[in-house]
């Protein structure tokens, strides 16, 4: 067993297994920290980011690199279609890859990096809410920056030139960043992942299953264990322990697995979920009744759930039930629909009200009674009545492409509004950058309710795997995520191998097969019967049926001299003469022109003579050994 | 050799009650658990006592499995858990446990408040039964202890229907429920994979029809409202709440959009938007096309069909009226039938099977005069028209589902037993399986062949695959494993020799036989290794021989040639004793060439 690891971005993972002949794409992370290299990438074209002075490095004149950089506020950026950091495809060869294991959507958008033009044949699997969300994810994605949809071009200079950079530039390593995929090559991607349900038992080539398992993160997001008839892989990815709307955790599946994989746990250990969340209703609560406008860059799906139930309910106590809700996002409208069907996969009180039967989220209540709107942008015929104060989710969260571009471009100069950052997954100092000087209020809320390291301990000790195997980053985390465990560090790039040996195979053993056999009782307890038998193996299946042979004879013990020579003078074979050697002794048998060397642990025969003497000699030596 | 037994205590040779017992490897399992419509007696639910005379139905019964929501698949279900006091597990889908509950409570309404009965369960017992229901979702492999298992499929018969896995150990069963292996206006079909139970239980129900295409029978079926409607006259199509009524509401509704048609329809209950809502909700169960389209439009927002009320019984002109029950044993439909049935003009459509004993199935048999229990008689003049819209396998689909999964035997429910006699022919003639069909309370019994788990070394195995691998490709060698069968803590494991003697903890003792044969052939010992093993290559054909610096060795056996170029060569030939066999015939060979 080995373990790659392609991804350098601990929340984004993607590794991959090599077990039983087979290799395994565990998640299939894209890191989009590389887009806040980027200046953002507006809707409408904008006077002020077009304004902005053109960066050279002292000291270079390179005309390659004429407007590829420009500054802002002292910092630099590059004035590109924004790239993002696809899995590592050197360690690895994708074409070779059997499956890939999805653990929840926001660990599958490089999927097309991997699957398309790189020769892969194998499947995918994912839950049914991960394929539909994160299809949502790739669409709105590939709405704002698939080849061809922004007028932005590629800058490819500066990459060239890191040295002579600036921080954090000069610090990044954007060789391996692509641009996004194309809509024809994602779409394609898609529609090879089959869709698998919590508690399914995938049967990868007949050498393995693999189950989805709840993970309680987010819609459909799923833990995957591995199991052969001995070993047991367990691999937790975005897990959480908090109550909030997708099915709760399924610890159970996952203990006393030999190896367990943890991984993309929060991004934000300093925060609890729960304040930030009030916080966040605080926050929007007061903007509002000062006349401003409130911004929440956020995804198309996920806690976006959350912030509309818990924000409209805040909101209606505050006596503000009057100020609109708008959801802004190419993916907005299926995002919305879509999580209203899937009741299985919603906690049990959502589902409760699927009985009655009432929607699991309260979104669609307030959709029809016009609180909430959504629209695939800000132009959308049906935001022809936008009115402020209001509240607007929209993408994408580091701020460089998607509507949010256009409003904090709109809002930033006024003091009133506000931009509240919710997701983790980009530090929003760094995601404001290109938008300085801001008089907007920002304030940072960040909502991961993945394990913490305390509950991820927690979980360890739990669950008692063998061994545990974690991202490098992990490895300073306190608490500690293991104390007493042995535990293998991944690093980008590298292999490691674990300590699980495989010693057995599981077969069937057909029933008449068996009943041929006698086992005999060797020590208490233990009973043995040598056995020959046809191996049929199909579909990587082991049965094994009747065959010709009686299996391997085994002797034991040392032979006893004196023994065999009264065995042999019983088999009608005399005038032995003994003769004590160096290791053992050797019986001589002149008449038969043979020779029998005996030592602890062997008997070499060596006889010229007729074959009956030798059957004589095996019927003797098989009468002073113990035998099956 | 382990069997699996099978008792209907329903649905044997008969359709209504559908109730199964199934038992395999110490488990027994409850499949559905349905009454009769025909019957009001003790009849209408299955005789549990056959399970125990008295006491404790529990212990009996490990797990109950229900199919889908109509009623004689899950109608005695209440019955079972609060009268009779079963508590062990009960297992159906996340849609079937929404929708049951309405239309037991619909069921018992009837029953009580019409007919007046007592000692029926009550809307409470129904509440308190579905609590202790256990939702499943397709494909979850659900372990209800630590032996049994089952896992549910596709069966596309009405939302949420679902056919059952079920496994103990090495045995496996699957019960289908009722199925549709073609695709309808919004369900999708029936699928499973190739997982070859020991037995697959299927419904019989259009056992000898092979139904002609669904687009023929849709345009019939729409010719035919629209001429009554345009001659004024009032069709009456009774239906259930749920599963059929939506399809053909889906059809009238484009029907009469496309030909833009005024004509007045109506679905006649309060369960009507209610019913839809369940569609909305559970649009993963529909099939794909209405799962695509449903963010832009929603299939089941009807825009021609409005709620009905009593009072349009009596209306004139021309209308068309969806009411419940479909079997027209009950409520409003029997209400509305006595009404329309004296006119000419008017139509009844009968879009799905009704049991023996009901007013429908009395009517589709060619009644003109229907009696009443109090003694009312109506004489039906209206068309009555049978059209086959229930979502039944016909036997195309079952023979289709029997390749699918590729089962051992098949047992057959739910049909008339004439239709499965036909059936069970064509199955065992076509793919050479059993095929039973149980009566009622008769037992079959079905035995399997034993499976044992066993692990084998993988030493054993690695050996095994350097050797097969060494030859040239063959799928039609037989590939043999030798080693030593070990038997411990009721656990079965194949070691190679060194591994059972490290097991038990003694010293193996090797025994080798080495012959010596002179062969007078002057020339380089190399030479002469060289010649044998052409020889050995045509005796032992299908042997791997190799040779090493003049050594040459099949399996164990070693044959070494000493001696100088120009004089006579000592062969010798060594063998371990297991390989006695293989080490005597070449000794034997080698001694022939000589002489």
């Amino acid at each position: 067993m080995k373990l790659y690891c392609l991804s350098g971005d601990a929340a984004k993972p993607c590794f991959v297994l090599s077990f039983k002949e087979l290799l395994i794409m565990l998640d299939c992370g894209l890191s989009a920290h590389s887009l806040l290299s980027f200046l953002p990438l507006p809707p409408v074209p904008s006077t002020r980011l077009a304004a902005l002075p053109a960066y050279s490095p002292p000291h270079v004149s390179d005309p390659l690199l004429d407007g590829e950089l420009k500054e802002c506020c002292g910092r630099v950026f590059v004035d590109s279609v924004p790239e993002f950091c696809p899995p590592l495809d050197k360690v690895v060869d994708f074409s070779q890859l059997d499956v890939i294991l999805i653990s929840n959507y926001t660990c599958m958008l490089a999927l097309p990096f991997v699957t398309e033009d790189t020769g892969f044949k194998g499947r995918v699997y994912a839950t049914e809410p991960t394929l539909q969300i994160g299809r949502f994810y790739l669409q709105e994605l590939a709405e704002w920056l698939a080849p061809g949809a922004g007028g932005a071009r590629a800058a490819r200079r500066w990459k060239e030139l890191l040295h002579v950079l600036p921080p954090p530039l000069a610090h990044a390593r954007p060789r391996a960043w692509r641009r996004l995929f194309s809509r024809a090559a994602l779409e394609r991607s898609l529609a090879r992942v089959r869709v698998v349900g919590y508690d399914e038992r995938v049967d990868v080539f007949g050498a393995l299953h693999a189950t989805p398992v709840s993970s309680g993160y987010c819609l459909g997001s799923a833990n995957w264990v591995l199991r052969s008839a001995h070993e047991k892989v367990a691999y937790v990815s975005g897990s959480s322990t908090l109550t909030t709307h997708p099915r709760p955790i399924n610890q159970a599946a996952l203990r006393g697995a030999d190896l367990l994989l943890l991984c993309a746990l929060t991004q934000t250990p300093a925060h609890n979920p729960d304040h930030m969340l009030g916080d966040l209703c605080v926050h929007a609560g007061v903007t509002l009744r000062a006349g401003g406008a409130v911004l929440c860059p956020v995804y198309p799906s996920g806690v976006l759930y959350d912030l509309l139930e818990c924000l409209s309910a805040h909101l209606e106590g505050a006596g503000l039930a009057h100020v609109p809700l708008y959801v802004l996002s190419p993916a907005a409208d299926a995002s919305l629909a879509y999580s209203n069907i899937l009741a299985e996969w919603v906690s049990a009180g959502k589902q409760a009200r699927v009985y009655l039967p009432e929607e699991p989220f309260p979104h669609a209540a307030l959709a029809r009674g016009g609180r909430l709107r959504h629209a695939r942008a800000l132009a959308d015929d049906a935001l022809a009545d936008f009115r402020q104060p209001c509240v607007v989710f929209a993408g994408h969260p580091s701020l460089r492409c998607g509507a949010a571009v256009h409003l904090l471009e709109l809002w930033g100069a006024s003091a009133a509004h506000a931009v509240i950052f919710t997701e983790p997954d980009f530090p929003h100092q760094e995601a404001l950058a290109p938008f300085q000087p801001l008089a907007i209020k920002a304030f940072h809320c960040p909502i991961d309710t993945s394990l913490n390291f305390a509950q991820a301990g927690k979980l360890v000790r739990e669950l008692r795997p063998r061994e545990l195997a974690l991202p490098e980053q992990y490895a300073g985390a306190r608490p500690a995520l293991a104390a007493d465990v042995p535990t293998l560090l991944l690093r980008r790039g590298a292999a490691r191998a674990p300590a699980v040996r495989r010693r057995a195979a599981r077969a069937e053993l057909c029933g008449e097969l068996a009943a041929r056999a006698a086992p005999r009782e060797l020590r208490a307890g233990l009973r043995a019967a040598p056995l020959s038998a046809a191996l049929r193996v199909r579909d990587a299946r082991l049965t094994l049926e009747p065959a010709a042979g009686a299996g391997a004879a085994l002797h034991w013990s040392a032979l006893d001299v004196p023994a065999l020579v009264a065995a042999l003078a019983r088999e009608g074979v005399g005038e032995a003469r003994v003769e004590a050697g160096a290791d053992g002794c050797i019986v001589h048998l002149p008449r038969h022109d043979t020779l029998v060397h005996v030592e602890r642990h062997a008997t070499h025969v060596f006889c010229e003579g007729r074959a009956d003497v030798r059957q004589a000699l095996r019927r003797a030596l098989a009468a002073c050994l113990p035998h099956i | 050799m382990p069997d699996i037994k099978i008792t209907p205590l329903g649905a044997g040779q008969d359709v209504g009650r559908s109730c199964i017992l199934l038992s395999m490897g110490g488990k027994n399992i409850m499949l559905d658990c349905g009454m009769h419509m025909g019957y009001n007696d003790e009849r209408r639910f299955p005789d549990f006592s056959y399970i125990v005379p008295e006491g404790p139905i529990t212990s009996q019964i490990d797990c109950v499995i229900i199919s889908h929501f109509h009623l004689d698949h899950c109608g005695a279900l209440p019955y079972m858990s609060e009268m009779v006091g079963y508590t062990g597990p009960i297992y159906m889908t996340h849609p079937t446990k929404a929708i049951a509950p309405i239309l037991l409570e619909d069921m018992r309404k009837v029953a009580v408040e019409r007919k007046g009965e007592s000692n029926f369960f009550t809307s409470q017992m129904i509440k308190d039964c579905i609590k202790k229901v256990t939702a499943v979702t397709l494909h979850q492999s659900v372990m209800v202890d630590n032996e049994l298992e089952i896992k549910a499929y596709y069966a596309g018969h009405v939302l949420g229907a679902a056919m059952f896995w079920i496994r103990v150990g090495s045995q496996s069963v699957v019960y289908t429920g009722d199925y549709n292996m073609t695709p309808d206006r919004h369900l999708g079909a029936a699928w499973i994979d190739k997982c070859r139970p020991d037995l697959l239980i299927s419904e019989s129900t259009y056992a000898t029809t092979i139904r002609d295409s669904k687009r023929c029978r849709e345009r019939d079926f729409l010719k035919k409202v629209h001429e009554c409607v345009e001659k004024g006259g009032k069709v009456l199509i009774p239906v259930f709440a749920l599963g059929r009524a939506q399809e053909l509401c889906i059809l009238l509704e484009t029907y009469w959009e496309r030909m833009n048609l005024k004509y007045p329809v109506y679905f006649a209950l309060g369960l009507t938007e209610k019913a839809n809502n369940y569609y909305k909700m559970f649009i993963t169960w529909t099939n794909q096309k209405i799962r695509k389209t449903f963010v832009q439009r929603n299939m089941f927002d009807f825009k021609h069909i409005k709620p009905f009320d009593k009072s349009y019984i009596d209306n004139p002109g021309a209308m068309v009226v969806f009411a419940t029950p479909g079997m027209l044993h009950a409520g409003l439909s029997l209400n509305i039938f006595k009404k329309w049935a004296p006119y000419e003009q008017n139509m009844l459509i009968m879009p799905g099977f009704c049991v023996q004993g009901t007013v429908g199935h009395k009517i589709l048999n060619g009644a003109k005069k229907v009696e009443f229990e109090n003694r009312q008689v109506v004489e039906v003049k209206m068309a009555v028209e049978y059209m086959s819209f229930s979502a039944h396998a016909d036997a195309k689909g079952i023979m289709q589902l029997i390749q699918y999964c590729e089962p051992k035997n098949v047992l057959l429910v739910h049909g008339e037993a004439q239709k499965m006699e036909f059936l069970k022919d064509k199955i065992e003639k076509e793919f050479k399986i059993s095929c039973y069909m149980p009566a009622n309370g008769e037992t079959t019994v079905i035995n399997t062949p034993t499976k044992i788990p066993i692990d084998v070394s993988l030493r054993l195995l690695k050996a095994e695959a350097v050797r097969y691998n060494a030859q040239p490709p063959d799928p039609k060698r037989r590939r043999v494993v030798h080693g030593v069968l070990c038997v411990k803590d009721n656990r079965l494991s194949l070691l190679d020799l060194d591994e059972i003697c490290d097991e038990i903890g003694i010293n193996r003792h090797v025994i080798r036989f080495t012959s010596t044969v002179r062969f007078d052939d002057p020339g380089p010992s190399v030479k002469t290794a060289e010649k044998l093993k052409t020889l050995l290559a045509e005796k032992l054909q299908g042997w791997s021989i190799t040779i090493s610096d003049g050594n040459i060795s099949v399996e164990s056996v070693l044959i070494k040639v000493e001696g100088d170029d120009d004089s006579t060569k000592s062969i010798y030939v060594s063998w371990t004793n297991q390989d006695e066999d293989l080490g005597s015939y070449i000794l034997g060979l080698l001694q022939s060439m000589v002489q």
